[in-house]
């Protein structure tokens, strides 16, 4: 379940050559942030919460902690974690704003990580940062940084342990905040291999929360395509999402959640589908025998699905006028490989293009099911099923427009994946 | 499929021809046969034609009665007539047979008449020119979603239990529902290679409202190539019925560890379908990926039904297309997707003739100057192969007999039925008592109970026809006919809908009609009223020299039990409602009483007639309802007339009573011992409705009990019975003989 190599042809995704062998437990290289040093202590301050009380410890690292809670802030790091069914996504802040003191006071282990996080991009065989989604200049809870965004696979999780116990995280006593499934599942072998406590959070409140801190902190997050049915005049567009309520908010991981959100706090999950990108990556390495998304997703770009599937105009010989059914639309996905010798003609390629086809109208489908349903308008499309993929959402973009009769609007987001972990790290620095 | 021809020529035409096919169970009836219609599927065809039957009716004639006969002259003559009554016949059998089936039509083809066979379905393109050639009738291609529509509107409306729920862990995994007087409006989600979800609103209009192209085709698309074998659809869904979803499935636990609970999502949902195959160093097993695979497209399609039919708030979902054709292992899939989308709200039905629609329609656009739409048709039990009939699995005897080979007549019933207008809901109205399908004891014994009874039948039927020498050899066939529908039955109690008493009774019916055996009781029956005719004077006298409260009582004994034998002489009775009813009767007359009757001789004449007397005498008229056609010894209506001319000549009170209306006779439509009030000759309704008819008394075993006793009426009504058998009898609480005396007042508004 590598969904996320480096050794894709996405640009976006840029793997530092000298980390190929490296694995988590690799030493940090120096970077520029280490000149920076200073450090401030502030006396103690009480504070009676249970969390205050796990964070609080003796000697610098406690006064350091204390400083931070005096200014209703916990202390680094500051991590936002979504442990989904196939990828981890890691949000860190990088606070750029350290004084001198405080590099000083920084005990060696929280340092350590700083610097391994945040000078390099990719870690272990599989883990990546995503640099294009970086947002410097970032000011959260009165400090300034940088917002780190990265990703590995769910089964490197025991490795990312067994970083975290060799790093001993756990002496800085800080507080994990994790949502997605794995927060649930391996909340044990977080406390027993790597002495860590988790605050587990609901999914689908951070991510919510995710989205709308992250579209009012990015100008440009939201966007549309135009003319999505034109290829030659299909265009990304901006698309400010001022006063987005009520919206349908559709997360396309390894399956499907579809969320009606009317305001921050006001939500209700409306269906789900376990079609999703678990099922096209899963059916691609069963069609193909290909083992990453990426290589999947190259492979469906170059396809040619219609030599896969049966059009209405195969059945109908054109348009299906009776019902307004176009002689393109997909009559039956799959459908011409019940002939033993259609079977035979088509490639790895056509194949991994018919099945990021079917999943992707199929979710577009539902949604529009679903925005009809609840009377919404408005449509944003998050998860790293969208990552790369801009064949998916150019699909979802048409299919929304199509069959709507241009009701529906098809937005995305430049964040895809990482909301989940941005609303836990909200819950860090933001305690509801 | 085709599971029988040679594996190493498996679907060649030559290989085919040899097929011999048993040509008088199959395309019976050709040589009248007119309408050709035929529905071409990926692997099933399935043709339609119409023909008319020669059928041995019994009619009565009253003799002349102006000369004084002599004692011992028979009241009426019997006559068997010959009469011509209209068929639909549907054959279904696998794409394979289908040049061998169109020779063995040409061949038996004998009127000419026609010229155009109406073509659905994606093969009608495929076989046009092979049907031109061997037919040499013009193929007529008709739209087939319209085919499809129009079929499944007929089956609804004329095929009563034609819808069922599927539950595969029930007692009974076919729950039959009745159908609602008003078909309209329901969606219809046709699961062919892709899925089209049709709101249909009235007979001509309905609307595609959507679709999906997940469907049968990628089932089979996919799975083939994920089996990478060279499956047949049924092949692929055999091993899906044998795999294990878990291994490839990721679910909810595999995510979460266990629930999602604050959503109330089970540890055992699938979260992302495939979801674990994402991975280049496993093995999955093809009974793993197909059961997946199955999953996957079935859940898909319940949650898109879904969503159209709250979108047009719409709860009555039909499911159909090759992907469901009577599969269990999709019907149950697709029922599990809808119970987990809609929490119950909305049920997945399925059809028994599901497979049927498409011909049914496209023969109904060929047939439609003869209008068969304004007629009522009824299923005939006797030439229809019922449901699941071809499933390997279920019935490999059936398999064996006559290949794949399934069957449905229908028989145009000579009038239209509606419901009584005096049924509390006639939504919810279920004639039968018990429910055979379910009730697992009471099946057993009540089959073992007509195949006892088979021996006696056969030979009644035998002695029917004394100057019939081919008689015996008739009776022969009919008793094979019926024992092996009785084999049927215990293997599949849901093939012809809810297994009842009733329709063991129907079956038989039908089955002796299929023999030319009409009425195997006329001779005694008429014996039997020539008897009772001798003492109807006399009864009566008797009575009225009884007291009231006396009479009263004696009318009620002589219509439990003709007045003969001792039974109720005792009370209370099992059900005793007996003081209420003298009590109504001390009160104002009612307008009008509607009197189902039972049996002949005795019953009629002695038991009904008094009784009826007393009613006009109280100023209410009354309209005797009996049996169209004969059953056992049901009086007929033909019947009835004579018996009421004949008594009316004895009776001044009966005769002023008819000549002036007061007392009327009218047809119930049926043919049955029993009684269903929700198909009831159009006649009786209004006739019921003109009189404002506020008295239902329905009297006999068959009527009352074994039907209508828990029927709810909205206005007063006896149900009066004796039970003449001890498990019955005991299933109700009492002994054999117990009498029960129903009577029953709506609850006031």
């Amino acid at each position: 379940m590598e969904l996320n190599g480096y050794h894709s042809g996405d640009a976006a995704t840029a793997a530092s050559d000298d980390d190929e062998a490296a694995g988590p437990k690799q030493q940090p290289r120096p970077s520029r942030e280490e000149t920076a040093s200073s450090g401030r202590a502030e006396g103690a301050v009480s504070e009676g919460s249970s969390a205050a009380e796990r964070r609080s410890s003796s000697s610098s690292a406690a006064r350091q902690r204390l400083d931070s809670l005096k200014r209703g802030r916990p202390p680094f790091p500051w991590f936002g974690m979504d442990i989904g069914g196939t990828l981890v996504k890691l949000v860190y802040f990088e606070p750029k704003d350290i004084t001198a003191e405080e590099e000083q006071e920084e005990v060696e282990n929280l340092r350590s990580i700083r610097r391994y996080l945040t000078s390099h991009t990719a870690y272990g065989a599989a883990g990546i940062r995503d640099v294009h989604l970086e947002l410097c200049d970032l000011s959260m809870c009165g400090r300034t940084g940088s917002l780190h965004f990265i990703r590995f696979p769910t089964h490197d999780l025991p490795a990312f342990l067994q970083m975290g116990r060799d790093k001993h995280f756990s002496s800085l006593h800080t507080t994990l905040c994790a949502t997605g499934g794995g927060a649930y599942k391996f909340e044990e072998d977080f406390r027993l291999m790597a002495d860590l406590q988790l605050h587990k959070l609901d999914e689908l409140e951070c991510l919510i929360h995710g989205v709308l801190y992250i579209d009012s902190v990015v100008p440009s997050e939201c966007y549309y395509y135009e003319n999505p049915a034109d290829p030659e005049h299909c265009e990304q567009r901006p698309f400010p999402l001022e006063n987005p309520y009520p919206l349908l908010l559709v997360n396309i991981g390894s399956g499907v959640s579809i969320l009606a959100v009317y305001s921050k706090d006001n939500y209700k999950r409306v269906t789900g589908t376990s079609l999703g990108g678990g099922t096209f990556l899963g059916l691609c390495c069963l069609l193909t025998g290909c083992n990453m998304f990426e290589e999947a997703l190259e492979m469906a770009s170059r396809g040619d699905g219609t030599r896969v599937d049966k059009l209405v105009r195969d059945i109908y010989g054109g348009d299906y006028e009776r019902f307004g059914l176009p002689g393109w639309a997909v009559a039956s996905s799959f459908g011409n490989m019940m002939c033993k010798e259609k079977r035979e003609s088509i490639s790895k390629e056509d194949l991994a293009r018919a099945t990021l086809v079917t999943i992707t109208n199929n979710i577009g489908s539902i949604t529009r099911m679903c925005a009809v349903n609840e009377n919404i308008q408005r449509v944003v499309f998050v998860g790293n099923f969208l990552r790369v993929n801009t064949l998916s959402m150019k699909l979802l973009a048409y299919a929304l427009d199509y069959w709507s009769k241009g009701q529906l609007k098809a937005l995305f987001l430049r964040h895809e994946g990482y909301f989940g972990a941005v609303g836990a790290l909200l819950e860090l620095l933001n305690p509801s | 499929m085709a599971g029988h021809s040679s594996g190493t020529n498996r679907g060649s035409h030559s290989m085919d021809k040899s097929i011999t096919l048993p040509p008088d169970e199959i395309f019976r009836n050709l040589e009248n046969a007119k309408r050709f219609a035929i529905d071409i599927g990926g692997s099933l065809t399935k043709l339609a034609y119409y023909s008319t039957v020669q059928h041995k009716v019994a009619k009565v004639r009253s003799f002349d009665h102006s000369v004084k006969e002599a004692d011992g002259d028979p009241l009426y003559e019997i006559s068997v007539q010959e009469e011509i009554t209209a068929r639909l016949h549907f054959i279904k059998f696998e794409n394979a047979y289908i040049e061998t089936c169109l020779d063995f039509i040409k061949d038996h083809l004998v009127n000419t008449e026609t010229k155009v066979i109406k073509a659905t379905g994606g093969g009608a393109y495929k076989f046009k020119d092979l049907i031109e050639k061997k037919l040499k009738l013009k193929v007529d291609k008709e739209d087939e979603m319209s085919c499809l529509i129009k079929g499944c509107n007929f089956v609804l409306r004329n095929i009563p239990h034609e819808a069922f729920v599927y539950a595969k862990h029930a007692d009974s995994e076919f729950r039959f529902q009745t159908t609602h007087p008003d078909i309209f409006p329901y969606l219809l989600v046709n699961i062919g290679s892709g899925v089209s979800i049709v709101k249909v609103e009235s007979e001509d209009q309905f609307e595609r409202i959507g679709g999906s192209s997940i469907g049968g085709g990628t089932f089979w698309g996919l799975g083939a190539l994920l089996t990478k074998t060279k499956v047949k659809f049924d092949e692929l869904l055999q091993l899906a019925s044998k795999g294990q979803h878990t291994s490839v499935d990721m679910l909810v636990k595999d995510i979460y560890g266990g629930a999602y609970g604050s959503l109330g999502l089970t540890g055992d949902l699938i979260a992302s379908s495939f979801g674990k195959s994402a991975t280049a160093d496993k093995e999955f097993s093809k009974e793993d990926m197909a059961k997946s695979l199955l999953h996957m497209i079935s859940n898909d399609i319940g949650q898109l039904a879904c969503l159209y039919a709250r979108l047009h708030n719409l709860n009555r979902v039909y499911f159909g297309g090759f992907f469901i054709r009577g599969h269990p292992v999709t019907m149950h899939t697709i029922t599990y997707s809808i119970n987990f989308f809609t929490k119950g709200e909305v049920q997945a039905l399925f059809l028994r003739h599901e497979g049927y629609l498409g011909a049914i329609g496209a023969f109904l656009k060929g047939a439609e100057e003869d209008n068969p739409n304004q007629y009522s048709w009824g299923e005939n039990y006797a030439g229809s192969s019922g449901l699941m009939s071809v499933s390997p699995d279920l019935n490999p005897m059936q398999r064996a007999r006559s290949g794949t080979f399934d069957m449905l007549e229908m028989d145009r019933l000579e009038r239209q039925l509606v419901n009584l207008p005096l049924l509390q809901d006639p939504s919810s109205y279920i004639p039968d008592t018990m429910d055979l399908t379910e009730d697992a004891l009471a099946r057993e014994y009540w089959l073992y109970c007509f195949e006892e009874a088979l021996d006696g039948v056969v030979k009644r039927a035998i002695a029917s026809q004394p100057d019939m020498p081919e008689a015996a050899e008739r009776a022969e066939k009919f008793r094979q006919k019926y024992r092996h529908k009785l084999q049927t039955l215990r293997n599949q109690p849901f093939a012809y809908g809810s297994l009842t008493v009733r329709s063991l009774l129907d079956t038989r019916e039908h089955c002796l009609n299929e023999f030319n055996f009409p009425d195997p009781y006329s001779k005694i029956k008429q014996k039997e009223n020539d008897v009772a005719l001798r003492y109807y004077l006399k009864v009566v006298k008797s009575l009225e020299e009884l007291s009231w409260e006396q009479r009263q009582f004696a009318l009620v004994r002589g219509l439990l039990a003709g007045n003969v034998f001792d039974w109720g002489a005792k009370r209370p009775w099992l059900v005793d409602a007996y003081n209420q009813w003298i009590e109504r009767l001390k009160g104002p007359p009612h307008t009008c009483a509607l009197f189902f009757v039972d049996n002949s001789g005795i019953d009629i004449i002695l038991g009904v007639f008094p009784f009826v007397r007393e009613l006009l005498g109280r100023g209410t008229q009354v309209v005797l309802a009996s049996n169209s056609g004969p059953a056992l010894n049901d009086v007929t209506n033909g019947e009835l007339q004579i018996l009421t001319e004949r008594i009316a000549a004895m009776d001044p009170v009966i005769h002023s009573a008819f000549k002036e209306d007061r007392l009327t006779l009218v047809q119930s439509g049926s043919s049955s011992p029993c009684l269903d009030l929700s198909r009831l000759d159009k006649v009786l309704a209004t006739v019921v409705r003109e009189r404002q008819t506020d008295l239902v008394i329905i009297e006999g075993m068959g009527r009352a009990i074994h039907t209508n006793y828990y029927a709810m009426l909205s206005c007063e009504s006896l149900k009066l019975a004796v039970i003449k058998n001890s498990w019955l009898a005991e299933r109700l609480g009492g002994k054999i003989f117990s009498v029960v005396f129903k009577y029953e007042v709506p609850p006031k508004h």
